[in-house]
């Protein structure tokens, strides 16, 4: 007895006793962190491969997403719609749901938002009473979009992440019936575009930047995500439906609530993130709208470990990828999809990471392994 | 009148038996790895890394039937690393997928960029209207032997899941792991060979995009039929031969646009190209709570639980 007891303290007493909250907070900031640089060392291999440089690869994302206050500004201003489209992820995420569909819910907010300037823009509305209205039927149209697939995963048992997938091909062909059709600016010649807004109801930069406020609002909502999905009822009982379905409705739980509310929140940050697209960037709804930014999103979210407020940095990251995109492309002679591959490669490794939550060597498991 | 009519119901069959192709390889793959309790949402990835792969290789071997083999080997070789990476630990197969949808997707337009422009050979098709003498029933009967490959798959499948070993083995995995685990069956290694034979299979059905119709590489080539194939599966409940039926289904709606704008009626054509999108959507929701469905789910489906 004595010495059964001897052996199973001796591993224990080298790794790191820690209560369970910091044990989870040290698993999921080392694990994804080794996750990227795995990725980083897969893909430089494939670089090497290639005959291409990965040294000269990873100091032209310093220059063209972080060197100069350009290129920093560039990062910034293309995290703004990740931070959103990452939040529409990691939200219903907690409440189990692997909802796809912001990149639709983004499409479709960016053009709900430039068809509603459009009648206030003719009618000489003030623009202070405008953009609000623009920004809250972008988040509506968003909100209904993506609820949709809410309410059908728990009202009609269909699968969200296909519904939710399939959403976005209907929301982009939506996009381009009414954007190449009744609503086709005739002045956009080259690429069929909404009325363009004009500069007075372009939202500008923030004070001293060329950033758009996006970013603002992006860093707001997730702060308040945050609490909502930490601090709040709603989040708590969000998060015991995504742990144990079946418990949270023996509480007496409205699951079902909870899940289209959780997927309503989504779409509408990511219908916000659509009404920036329109009044900071293209002045018009278009194809352009459908920027993979709801697809990168996804993948933030994941390496945000779904916490709203890890999705902020994240985005920094991936926006300083795709910052640094077009440098790369000149300079080492490589097509556009590179970034893909390496945002695969990431993707891929990140999951590879999940299966080291409650194993890793030198935390105490036995603390650490019920909270995965 | 008439002839509008027939014209445009000749181009759907056409359209159909052309357009569901991809749709019937890729559900072929899906079914046979769901069978085994695995879901595969990453097929889109091995269609557009197959297309990308079939038309380099036809293009720089001059056969599009080697073109055709190499696709299906990407294929492989893609699903085989779902496949071991699904059997980690708290690793979520849904969420796999995904990435590897994104992974081939990236892999093949990165490396598909110097074969946008040439031209490749492409595969032939075999003239079954040739008996007549309208030329709308002879363009509507030119099939390409891959819908035949399909076509016999589909056949074989549902023959080897029924009467076969392999097929019991594959059933057995894919309704209750821990009895087949007790008939000393390894599930990881059935589902592997499961998932790795599912992305062969799906790899061809990209190599008919860019090898017959559309019949070029582009970036824009596959719009989601893998995705929507692997839905096709739940509404075909995972029988092979309900697969030939769902994708032609699917294939008559993906063709409706095309085959209006033939007959000069275009006003609504980005609206027709929604069709597919918004009938699996709706073939979802009808089919979801069905208790037959419920029946015939393999029970360790992640996507039924």
């Amino acid at each position: 007895m004595s010495l059964s007891s001897a052996t199973s303290d001796l591993p224990a007493r080298r790794k790191l006793r820690l209560d369970p909250r910091s044990a989870a907070l040290i698993e999921a900031s080392v694990i994804p962190l080794a996750a990227l640089l795995a990725s980083a060392l897969i893909f430089s291999l494939f670089l090497t491969l290639l005959g291409k440089d990965p040294i000269r690869f990873f100091a032209l994302v310093w220059t063209g997403g972080v060197a100069s206050s350009f290129s920093f500004q560039n990062t910034l201003q293309r995290a703004a719609p990740l931070i959103l489209t990452g939040l529409a992820f990691a939200v219903p995420a907690r409440i189990g749901m692997t909802l796809l569909g912001a990149e639709g819910a983004l499409v479709l907010g960016g053009l709900a938002s430039a068809l509603v300037a459009i009648p206030m823009v003719l009618a000489g509305w003030p623009v202070w009473l405008g953009l609000p209205i623009m920004a809250l039927a972008a988040m509506a149209v968003g909100g209904v979009w993506m609820g949709i697939a809410g309410w059908l995963r728990h009202y009609r048992g269909v699968n969200e992440t296909i519904s939710s997938l399939l959403l976005t091909y209907i929301a982009v062909a939506i996009m381009n019936f009414l954007v190449e059709g009744v609503f086709r600016d005739p002045g956009s010649t080259n690429k069929a575009s909404t009325m363009p807004l004009g500069p007075d109801w372009r939202i500008g930069d923030m004070p001293g930047t060329s950033v758009h406020w996006g970013l603002a609002a992006g860093v707001i909502i997730a702060v308040l995500l945050w609490v909502l999905m930490e601090r709040t009822t709603f989040g708590f009982a969000a998060r015991i439906a995504g742990g144990n379905l079946r418990a949270a409705q023996a509480q007496g739980l409205a699951v079902g609530k909870l899940a289209v509310a959780s997927c309503a929140i989504a779409g509408a940050c990511a219908g916000l993130a659509g009404f920036f697209e329109v009044t900071a960037v293209h002045g018009q709804a278009n194809a352009s709208l459908a920027a993979q930014y709801g697809f990168t999103g996804i993948l933030v979210a994941f390496l945000a470990r779904q916490n709203p407020l890890a999705v902020v940095p994240v985005a920094l990251l991936f926006g300083a990828l795709g910052a640094s995109g077009g440098l790369i492309q000149r300079r080492m002679d490589m097509p556009d999809a590179t970034m893909l591959v390496l945002q695969g490669i990431i993707f891929v490794t990140l999951l590879v990471s999940e299966t080291l939550y409650g194993r890793l060597p030198f935390l105490s498991t036995e603390q650490a392994g019920d909270r995965t | 009148m008439s002839d509008a009519i027939f014209m445009v119901l000749m181009a759907m069959l056409g359209g159909a038996i052309r357009v569901s192709t991809p749709f019937l390889l890729v559900a072929l793959g899906e079914t046979l790895t769901e069978k085994s309790g695995r879901i595969n949402l990453g097929l889109e990835g091995n269609l557009v890394l197959g297309a990308m792969i079939a038309y380099a290789t036809s293009y720089s071997t001059g056969s599009p039937w080697l073109g055709v083999l190499a696709a299906g080997l990407a294929g492989m070789v893609l699903s085989a690393g779902h496949g071991w990476i699904c059997k980690l630990p708290k690793v979520n197969d849904i969420a796999v997928g995904i990435a590897f949808m994104n992974l081939g997707t990236g892999l093949a337009f990165f490396f598909g960029k110097p074969f946008i422009q040439p031209t490749a050979p492409r595969l032939d098709a075999i003239a079954l209207g040739a008996w007549s003498s309208n030329p709308q029933v002879q363009q509507a009967l030119k099939v390409n032997p891959l819908f035949f490959v399909g076509l016999g798959l589909a056949v074989l499948l549902w023959w080897m899941l029924k009467n076969t070993r392999w097929g019991l083995i594959i059933r057995m995995t894919g309704d209750s792991a821990a009895s087949a685990r007790a008939m000393g069956v390894s599930v990881d290694r059935v589902r592997l060979l499961a998932t790795s034979a599912g992305g062969f299979f799906a790899g061809i059905g990209g190599a008919f995009l860019s090898l017959y119709y559309p019949g070029s590489w582009s970036e824009s080539l596959s719009s989601g039929q893998g995705l929507m194939a692997v839905a096709l599966v739940i509404f075909a409940r995972w029988n092979p031969i309900r697969c030939v039926w769902a994708a032609l289904l699917f294939g008559a709606s993906g063709a409706l646009g095309p085959a209006l704008q033939s007959i000069g009626f275009s006003k609504g054509y980005y609206f027709f190209n929604a069709a597919p999108y918004i009938l699996t959507l709706v073939i979802m929701v009808l089919s979801a709570r069905s208790q037959k469905a419920a029946h015939e789910a393999p029970g360790e489906l992640s996507i039924v639980k």
